[in-house]
């Protein structure tokens, strides 16, 4: 037998500012699915922000930057694996605009950018992972974040891993590929444009009946989850990989009690 | 119409404070999604299609002086007067020349929203001719003394309920009943004689043909033809990036427009109309004049906003913009709203008075995805804050914002340490509850959500902690 380290991919996880700051749950969550699946997963001390805020905010000299500390952070690894839609979509589908001219770091870019994944089709696409022996009690309603369905193509892959969670049951949402009103700075920006759009979000997730939100980008799902909280909706909102993990067992996004 | 995309904030509040708004947009934007979804499953060739006019239009703006000056050939070897017009002004000139020498009093008019982009409502009004909307949800906006709020349905802000308000008060005879189908009724009988008097027809076009030198509408009202055939004079205000090389080139766009703008596979009246009555023709209006208009085509042309240009003016990303779904229409306070507007006002009007517009999206890209002509809308949209960026049209709060921001994140240690101390104020705030209903500075997303109590600390303290176990 080969050396079992050496015949593993080595995954650089980059944990997204917000789930570092907001949700660790959803950082150590992807470490342990990562790791059954079979990597070999490390984090490096020098990740921060991916450039996303910056770079919607049509700051591009700064976005370059933060992406050179990105690029140079994540060069080392096989795959850079990102628990969001957002932020993997814009080291994979957005950092190519950054350099164009530029032929060292468009080759430098453009070797991080194919190896990024979300999490969630690197585990379903990559690594052919399904969950065995996982149980989640609930009726949970899903959620397609808009950058991870429309830049990456993340629709089947979380559906296809949590029909193998025992336990759960899964139902439709409608409108489940329209956005949430969240948009990164746009929810702060336009705070009565967003609310009225996550208001309507909120009605469609009541609407299903079910008792958990899921989803893959934790800025949908602390918008939606903040809304519903406001509400005083029971509804509960995790990120798939919480789920998936096991590791939905602690308070859910807003719920507060026995904090871990 | 008048411009007020500098006031987006204070339309936008407007527009969310009135519920009758809300049902309006409801009902229409849910039916238009469905339906087109509906069509364009059953669409085989849909994504060839696509393709084949992008295609189309790219090769088209990369060759659109040479197939301009051909239609212009084309159209006056058929008996049409070709006018250019750089300017709205120009443009609008021109067309109130034309009153003035056929000694017009009354113009039916079919909905055309270059023309409202050049102004022609006004341009009438001041030249003294009196403008008849012949398209019915133009008949009720120019009764309700509105401007449009959308492009293809221009009067998508109002509910049936309040057109029947309108109608009862303002038509000669009005219809008892408050049915759509009397009101469309009673919009008939208002409108019939009016078309069979008028001195001048004016409308816009769909397409422009240039190997025929023919202009083409589309509509669902037949209201084009009975605009532009009785008069003694058809003016068409079009803009040139709606010219196509060939009939043949033409019929790919026909498939496409319907289905993305309505849901339907085609509209009841697609009409190519080739210069002027002919001897022996049994009707038609003895002088056509088309009018081409720039204003800033031309310059958009060399500049990151060219895809732009393909656009055919469907409103699928309106249809599906969860803002526009919001706000409606006229909160984007310009001609054309929705994503594509987004783009087209800052163009045309200056990104300096529709500083908003670009910014108020989510970037959700759903407006590229049901495109017909795949303009990247969101792409475009944010290349424009980049621009708004760079020539300091944003607030100094922003600026620094960003600055301090970008300046952090470039410096791991101090970012790990100062997000650090910023989860744990937030985690003593919020009091172990699990969520947070207020907290300083955070207004704009505590005024309607609550913010999550962040976890012991950081996932990077966490994970440190866990490795020096």
């Amino acid at each position: 037998m080969a050396n079992p380290d050496k015949s593993k991919p080595r995954v650089g996880f980059f944990v997204t500012c917000v789930v570092d700051a907001m949700r660790p749950n959803i950082g150590f969550a992807s470490l342990k699915v990562l790791e059954q699946a079979g990597c070999e997963v490390e984090v490096p001390r020098a990740q921060t922000c991916c450039g996303q805020a910056a770079f919607n905010s049509g700051d591009d000299a700064s976005t370059r930057e933060i992406a050179k500390q990105v690029i140079t952070a994540f060069e080392p690894y096989d795959y850079v694996v990102v628990p969001s839609g957002s932020c993997a979509s814009m080291i994979r589908s957005h950092y190519g605009e950054l350099f164009a001219g530029d032929a060292e770091w468009e080759a430098r870019q453009r070797a991080v950018s194919e190896k990024t994944w979300e999490v969630l089709s690197f585990l379903s696409d990559i690594m052919n992972y399904r969950p065995e022996g996982v149980y989640y009690d609930g009726v949970a309603t899903y959620h397609d974040s808009c950058s991870g369905l429309r830049d990456l193509g993340v629709y089947e892959q979380p559906r296809a891993m949590l029909s193998a969670v025992e336990g759960l049951r899964l139902t439709p949402l409608t409108g489940n590929d329209e956005c949430c009103g969240f948009g990164g700075t746009f929810c702060v920006k336009y705070p009565d444009i967003s609310n009225a759009i996550v208001t309507d979000k909120a009605e469609k997730i009541a609407a299903t009946g079910a008792d958990t939100l899921l989803g893959g980008d934790m800025g949908c799902l602390m918008n939606m989850a903040g809304k519903l909280s406001r509400q005083g909706s029971e509804v509960k909102a995790y990120h798939t990989i919480e789920v998936l993990a096991g590791m939905a067992e602690g308070p859910a996004i807003c719920k507060g009690e026995e904090m871990g | 119409m008048k411009q007020t995309s500098q006031h987006f904030t204070q339309n936008v509040k407007a527009a969310l404070a009135d519920p009758t708004l809300k049902i309006a947009l409801n009902r229409t934007t849910g039916l238009l999604q469905r339906r087109r979804a509906q069509v364009i499953e059953e669409f085989a060739e849909y994504g060839a299609a696509r393709a084949a006019a992008e295609k189309i239009k790219d090769h088209t703006l990369d060759n659109l002086g040479h197939y301009l000056e051909q239609f212009e050939a084309n159209a006056a070897a058929a008996g049409a007067t070709v006018h250019w017009a750089r300017t709205p002004k120009e443009a609008t000139d021109i067309v109130a020349d034309i009153c003035k020498a056929e000694g017009a009093r009354t113009a039916t008019r079919v909905k055309s929203m270059l023309g409202e982009e050049i102004g022609i409502p006004e341009a009438l009004a001041r030249a003294g001719v009196e403008r008849i909307e012949t398209d019915l949800a133009e008949h009720i906006i120019q009764l309700a003394e509105d401007p449009p709020s959308h492009i293809v349905m221009p009067a998508m802000h109002k509910t049936h309920e309040q057109v029947a308000d309108l109608f009862r008060e303002k038509h000669k005879v009005p219809s008892n009943s408050d049915e759509i189908a009397a009101l469309v009724e009673s919009a008939r009988r208002e409108l019939r004689p009016k078309f069979l008097d008028a001195d001048v027809g004016i409308s816009g076009a769909n397409f422009l043909i240039a190997d025929t030198g023919s202009i083409v509408t589309v509509t669902n009202e037949g209201n084009a033809e009975l605009t532009v055939t009785p008069p003694k004079t058809h003016i068409v205000t079009v803009g040139i990036e709606k010219i196509v090389p060939s009939m043949e080139h033409c019929a790919v766009f026909l498939r496409l427009l319907s289905r993305a703008a309505i849901g339907a596979e085609i509209t009841q009246y697609t009409t190519f109309y080739n210069g002027p009555k002919r001897t022996g023709d049994a009707d038609g209006p003895e002088n056509m004049h088309i009018v081409l208009v720039d204003n800033h085509r031309t310059e958009m042309l060399s500049d990151f906003l060219r895809p732009m240009l393909r656009c055919i003016r469907c409103g699928a990303c309106m249809n599906h913009c969860p803002v526009y779904a919001a706000v409606g229409g006229h909160a984007y306070g310009a001609v054309y709203p929705g994503p594509m507007g987004s783009v087209l006002t800052p163009a045309m009007a200056g990104l300096k008075n529709s500083k908003d517009l670009p910014n108020a999206c989510t970037l959700n890209g759903r407006c590229k995805e049901v495109c017909p002509v795949n303009i990247p809308l969101t792409d475009m949209l944010r290349s424009l804050r980049a621009r708004q960026f760079d020539g300091k049209l944003v607030t100094p709060v922003t600026r620094s914002a960003l600055v301090v921001w970008g300046w952090l994140v470039r410096r791991p240690g101090l970012y790990h340490l100062s997000t650090a101390l910023a989860v744990l104020a937030m985690r003593i705030w919020s009091m172990n509850r699990g969520r947070i209903r207020r907290f300083p500075m955070a207004g704009g997303w505590t005024g309607s959500r609550d913010l999550p109590q962040p976890g012991r600390g950081t996932f990077m303290q966490q994970y440190g902690r866990r490795k020096q176990k």
